[in-house]
């Protein structure tokens, strides 16, 4: 076989995949068998770029060129032009910021410049369908150096203390420690057991997801020298169904693993077993709370138990059991080939590393990011996000999803680590950062988290089941301009009870996206108690809109679109909309063409 | 089932034909003229020549690329060879059999075959 000149990279994440990234794939092939180059350029499936926002992104390699939303119709032009040629396809390659600044390679890009991959370190550079790519960017180096050396368990843990890495869940806890303790754990028939909760459930949240998608074998290898350390045979990946590629992925990359021996009895013929298996989740929130998890994976209904026992002593079947996150498992490799002091000198003082968030909501580059812990939140949103769309303000960040809280504009400087967010009345959570400019309403989004914790409680304790679901309706009556200034004491006298009372972390954390908006945003849960308005114009109850007489050229466009004929007038004269008829759609706003209709 | 020494292998062969992927600024660069002019005098097989030659000695960190008709018509096969921090060496009047020359020499020596370059031609 002779050298392959050129590989085009092509992301089948799921988000470049629901744009067509696969049809693309065929068209690149047939192109390059027209043209035949197929013996000498290859074209590599890889996973995610984190530039969902622009997808589907089509690499080239040895140039490095990025193109970006890229057609089954621009397939011909770029193998014609780049792969024939050698020219750039100008038009295609990744625009930032002013008109005609074009990028050519996406690690030129603000959104690269200030990112450090280590979870998502082969993510966008390997095939994650191909173990031999995996083993040719450092795969298995750990593993097969642990065993070869038969290094001893307690100095792997040693190593991962020393790194300082904690839990990428969300909360946090040192896994060098959770390792500890279920290597010191006794167990009476020696059975122990490692698990991965791969239940990534908080809206808007697709770090764990990318991570097996692009990289499943790094989680493996990881599970595997866990396995080893603490003394487990069999291992489990808790995955939710609603992930179909990285489910593929995953029995792809176990079923190669096996075959090559990496997982199964007499690991590279060291005496070693260990063995994986997945367990789909039917996609309950709940199941992403460690016991809840366990208790799913054993066959029954996913409801939370009380902690202690912790699962490191007495975990899945009862037996003690070591369960890490995707992207925590995702790091373990790299410290252990690269050393903890390296990893131990990126972030601050408590936390170490780096974190992967998944950008959503009102901002540019809509995507994955990978970056030092301690990267402050202004970092994050306007140099690696590109900002807020439309020229609209920044007003709040929402981290750690149904269980996090919001971080208001005035607080943009914070350094994004565990600490720092606690601290603020947020949390780290797995790592969903959701953008909202002024066109949010906080009570609103308060009450979108809560509704969905109502959903999702599992109802086996009272304080979760009934209390979340209480909260819920007095911030309806809230958003109804129905409620009282009493109200939000209540509704601040229920959260702090369900913080004490509730069984697990659902329940305990499901008050914090309403503590933290009433924290930072109280003027506006009073403007729509007391001024019965909605300051940012999303409460349907409390806005209506007019129409500017002055501005009105009574074209009658409005009235013929209004869905209730609520717009009366006549050509050429000023319309009026009937208040009782109208159902605040606001079609009619988005229809004008002069601007003459105001939201109020 | 693979023992350590095949994945030790693995990892070797895989690492070659994935280092394209790293473009780093310290690549050599070898560029073929592959218009009408260069396909019709030859271009095709030099150019692979320079492909299985690389993969023959292993070579990392160079990269093969292809290029539009560079103006000489008259002297392709033209093929083009950038070292980093030297400059430019143009190679005309390419055949396969030259090409372990120009790769043993230049790429791996950092001696310029002078016989062929665009110099001598002149």
């Amino acid at each position: 076989m002779s050298h392959i000149r050129c590989h085009i990279m092509v992301c089948t994440g799921t988000g470049c995949t629901s744009s067509e990234s696969p049809k693309i794939i065929d068209a690149l092939e047939k192109e390059l068998r027209k043209a035949g180059m197929d013996q000498e350029v290859r074209v590599v499936k890889t996973g995610c770029f984190g530039l969902c926002a622009i997808g589907p992104i089509v690499m080239i390699f040895p140039e490095g060129a990025c193109y970006s939303r890229v057609t089954v119709d621009d397939v011909p032009e770029i193998v014609n032009e780049h792969i024939v040629k050698g020219r750039i396809v100008q038009r295609l390659l990744h625009m930032e910021g002013e008109e005609g600044d074009t990028v050519t390679s996406l690690t030129e890009t603000q959104f690269y410049k200030h990112q450090y991959r280590i979870a998502l370190r082969n993510c966008g550079v390997i095939n994650p369908e191909s173990i031999d790519e995996y083993i040719g960017a450092n795969g298995y180096m750990a593993l097969e150096r642990i065993l070869t050396e038969q290094t001893p368990p307690q100095e792997i843990i040693d190593c991962l203390k020393k790194s300082g890495l904690r839990g990428r869940g969300g909360a946090g806890f040192s896994t060098g420690m959770k390792w500890q303790f279920t290597y010191d754990a006794p167990s009476e028939d020696g059975v122990k057991y490692v698990a991965c909760n791969a239940d990534e459930g908080d809206p808007g949240a697709f770090m764990d997801r990318s991570v097996l998608e692009g990289d499943p074998f790094s989680v493996i290898e990881a599970m595997t020298i866990a396995g080893y350390a603490v003394g487990a045979h069999q291992g489990y990946i808790y995955i939710r169904a609603e992930y179909p590629i990285a489910v593929k992925r995953l029995e792809i990359a176990i079923g190669q693993a096996r075959e090559y021996g990496l997982l199964g009895d007499n690991i590279l013929g060291s005496g070693f077993a260990f063995d994986l298996e997945l367990r789909l989740g039917a996609g309950a929130f709940v199941c992403g709370e460690e016991t809840a998890l366990m208790t799913s994976i054993e066959g029954h209904r996913g409801e939370p138990r009380p902690r202690p026992p912790f699962p490191a002593v007495k975990g899945l079947f009862g037996k003690p059991t070591l369960l890490n996150n995707v992207e925590t498992y995702a790091n373990i490799t790299w410290i252990l080939n690269n050393g903890w002091e390296k990893f131990a000198a990126i972030g601050t003082e408590k936390s170490k590393g780096t974190k992967v968030f998944a950008l959503g909501g009102k901002i540019t580059n809509t995507g994955l990011v990978e970056v030092p812990m301690g990267t402050t939140l202004r970092t994050i949103i306007e140099d690696i996000g590109g900002g807020i769309p439309n020229g609209k303000k920044f007003k709040a960040a929402q981290t750690g999803g149904p269980s996090g809280g919001c971080i208001p504009a005035s607080l943009i400087d914070t350094p994004i680590d565990y600490d720092s967010l606690t601290a603020i009345g947020s949390m780290m959570g797995s790592g969903g950062l959701i953008v909202m400019d002024e066109d949010n309403c906080m009570v609103d989004i308060a009450k979108f988290f809560l509704e969905f914790c109502v959903d999702e409680s599992c109802g086996k304790c009272s304080p979760c089941r009934i209390g979340t679901k209480r909260l819920y309706d007095l911030l309806t009556k809230i958003t109804e301009g129905k409620g009282t200034l009493e109200d939000l004491d209540t509704i601040e006298e229920l959260c702090y009870h369900l913080k004490a009372s509730a069984l697990c972390a659902l329940g305990q954390s499901a008050p914090n996206p309403v503590l933290s908006t009433l924290k930072y945003f109280r003027e506006e849960y009073v403007a729509h108690v007391v001024e019965k308005r909605c300051p940012a114009g999303v409460c349907r109850a409390l806005l209506h809109y007019e129409i500017d007489s002055a501005k009105c050229r009574g074209c009658t466009l409005c009235a013929r679109n209004c869905p209730v004929n609520a717009i009366t007038g006549v050509l050429k004269g000023a319309h009026v909309i009937d208040q009782d008829k109208c159902i605040k759609c606001g079609l009619c706003q988005s229809n004008c063409r002069f601007d003459a209709i105001v939201r109020k | 089932m693979k023992s350590l020494a095949e994945l030790r292998a693995i990892r070797e062969k895989m690492k070659k034909q994935m280092d394209v992927r790293e473009s780093g600024d310290d690549a050599i660069r070898v560029v073929v003229g592959m218009a009408t002019c260069g396909i019709a005098a030859g271009a095709r097989p030099v150019m692979t020549a320079f492909l299985d030659e690389i993969d023959k000695r292993g070579l990392t960190n160079v990269t093969v690329t292809q290029t539009g008709c560079i103006g000489v018509c008259r002297l392709e096969p033209i093929v083009e060879v950038y070292v980093p921090g030297e400059e430019k060496v143009t190679y005309v009047k390419m055949k396969p059999e030259m090409v372990p020359t120009v790769v043993e020499q230049h790429l791996v020596n950092h001696n310029v075959v002078t016989d062929y370059t665009i110099g001598a031609a002149e």
